[in-house]
């Protein structure tokens, strides 16, 4: 559902990615980790249409980004990071915006928006401007927003970021929930969520793919058994991962 | 049909920012009262001893080249400073949709402006007997004349966070090119140039374009002009736009 070949991105003189590849297919969680900055949030960037990469090729439910952009569009739901919405809009009236632009009308917008309300339970803050909701808030009106249409493909961009434990908790249910149904790629900080929800996950450092495979694979790769210990180990410098990487991930993914 | 569905739909929230802040109010006070200023105190409307709102049309040009940046400045710049940019484009909304969404939100909105001097119009007809026609052609020049203005402010917003910086700098290109056709300046040039040159510099400014229009003239050069000029600078707007996404 989402194929992404050989994605190279360049910032300026800066390698941002290079030669990502993966995919993902429909009733797949993948979870994608990797440090700050190692290129998490391009390669979303790049799925969802937003930047364009410098090379290489992205194919979102047949449709490839850069010849048939809009049609790709509209099968992808997508969460920004840090939800960055329309401030002064009130939460009805931002969501019915996005539905207008996702061509809903009539009767099938008031069901998508009552849909979206109880799904990520925004009907206390429905009347108030996004400027004053807490993090919590903000970031389930930013999840309505991907999720309105329905979409075959979510692509979240760290979806529990800076929430309590019973929002992340909640976040983490609905994600699992979709995830039975669409192809879901979400980025995290938070190992044991990977643990919780993916079907599978990526590990990207300084750009490149270090590790793809499940998380139970994962963890069976370190003495310890645990998961952060493997994230140390493949995304930490002065570990040997550069040279052991291809033949690790290659390995993994016939494991998966 | 559902290209212009999401035009609309971007021309609708637009406008809804407006209406839904305090900016609305205060640009419409600001500009009832300083058009009324021009017109009846710098503008002399009734030493003049003639019905027509010359006076007031004479300052619309220096008037819109502050107060139109004021309503442009935000399109794009404030997208880029809160990061919603990357929302309205992963949408299924072209760069175009989007620019002539904008675009219309903030036009629709100068235009009702312009509009609520009415009782200048109103106060002519009642004093003495004005040639209508002339007022009317005026007012399709003033409508022109900030769709080019915003359509300049609109490529100083995209290329910037900072509204502050868009403000400055579209003022500072309005009023450049308005400069072109102002009397002293090209007096001045008059001194380096020949007549010929000179009327192709001044053929540049929006005043040249903008005079006709309060003469009563409706010419389609000065339309086209106008138009074609607005078309430019949206057009490198799209160019600024899709730069952003290729960074």
């Amino acid at each position: 559902m989402i194929k992404v070949d050989n994605l190279f991105k360049t910032f300026g003189n800066k390698q941002v990615l290079s030669d990502v590849s993966f995919e993902v297919a429909p009733g797949e969680v993948l979870g994608f980790l990797g440090p700050n900055g190692a290129g998490k949030s391009t390669t979303m960037r790049i799925i969802t249409g937003f930047l364009e990469p410098t090379a290489g090729r992205v194919e979102v439910c047949g449709f490839d980004l850069s010849t048939h952009a809009l049609q790709a569009k509209e099968t992808i739901g997508y969460l920004p990071e840090s939800a960055a919405l329309y401030e002064e809009m009130t939460v009805g009236n931002f969501l019915k915006f996005i539905a207008e632009i996702r061509g809903l009308r009539g009767a099938a917008q008031r069901q998508a928006l009552e849909r979206v309300c109880e799904e990520c339970h925004l009907d206390r803050v429905w009347h108030q401007a996004i400027d004053t909701l807490s993090k919590g808030f903000r970031q389930r009106t930013g999840l309505a927003q991907a999720l309105i249409h329905d979409p075959q493909v979510l692509v979240l961009d760290e979806p529990t970021d800076g929430l309590d434990p019973n929002q992340k908790f909640e976040i983490r249910e609905l994600i699992t929930h979709m995830g039975r149904s669409k192809a879901i790629v979400f980025s995290t900080h938070v190992l044991e969520e990977v643990e919780a929800v993916c079907s599978r996950a990526i590990v990207i450092n300084a750009g490149v793919i270090v590790a793809n495979g499940t998380p139970r694979e994962f963890k069976a790769r370190t003495p310890s058994g645990r998961m952060d210990d493997f994230f140390r180990l493949v995304t930490l410098a002065d570990t040997p991962h550069p040279t052991a990487a291809p033949s690790d991930t290659s390995n993994l993914e016939t494991h998966a | 049909m559902s290209y212009f569905n999401t035009t609309l739909a971007i021309t609708k929230r637009e406008l809804q920012v407006y209406l839904g802040s305090p900016l609305a109010f205060v640009f419409l006070i600001a500009y009832l009262i300083l058009s009324g200023i021009f017109t009846f105190t710098l503008g002399g409307f009734f030493n003049m001893n003639e019905a027509s709102l010359s006076s007031f049309f004479n300052w619309m040009p220096w008037l819109l080249i502050f107060l139109v940046p004021a309503v442009g400045m935000r399109l794009w710049s404030e997208e880029r400073r809160l990061g919603t940019i990357e929302l309205l484009l992963t949408l299924p909304v072209t760069v175009w949709q989007a620019i002539i969404g904008k675009f219309l939100a903030s036009w629709i909105f100068l235009m009702v402006a312009i509009s609520l001097s009415f009782p200048m119009i109103v106060t002519v007809n009642w004093l003495g007997d004005p040639d209508n026609g002339v007022i009317v052609s005026g007012y399709v020049g003033c409508f022109l004349l900030a769709g080019t203005y915003l359509a300049v402010s609109c490529l100083a917003s995209s290329m910037t966070r900072n509204q502050v910086i868009a403000f400055i700098f579209s003022v500072m290109l309005c009023l450049g090119t308005t400069l072109l056709g102002f009397a002293p300046i090209t007096n001045l040039l008059s001194r380096w140039l020949t007549p010929e040159s000179i009327e192709r510099v001044a053929n540049f400014s929006y005043l040249s374009h903008f005079d006709s229009f309060q003469r009563g003239v409706l010419d389609t050069r000065d339309i086209v002009y106008f138009v074609s000029t607005a078309a430019f600078y949206l057009f490198i707007t799209s160019l600024v736009v899709r730069q952003v996404r290729a960074r």
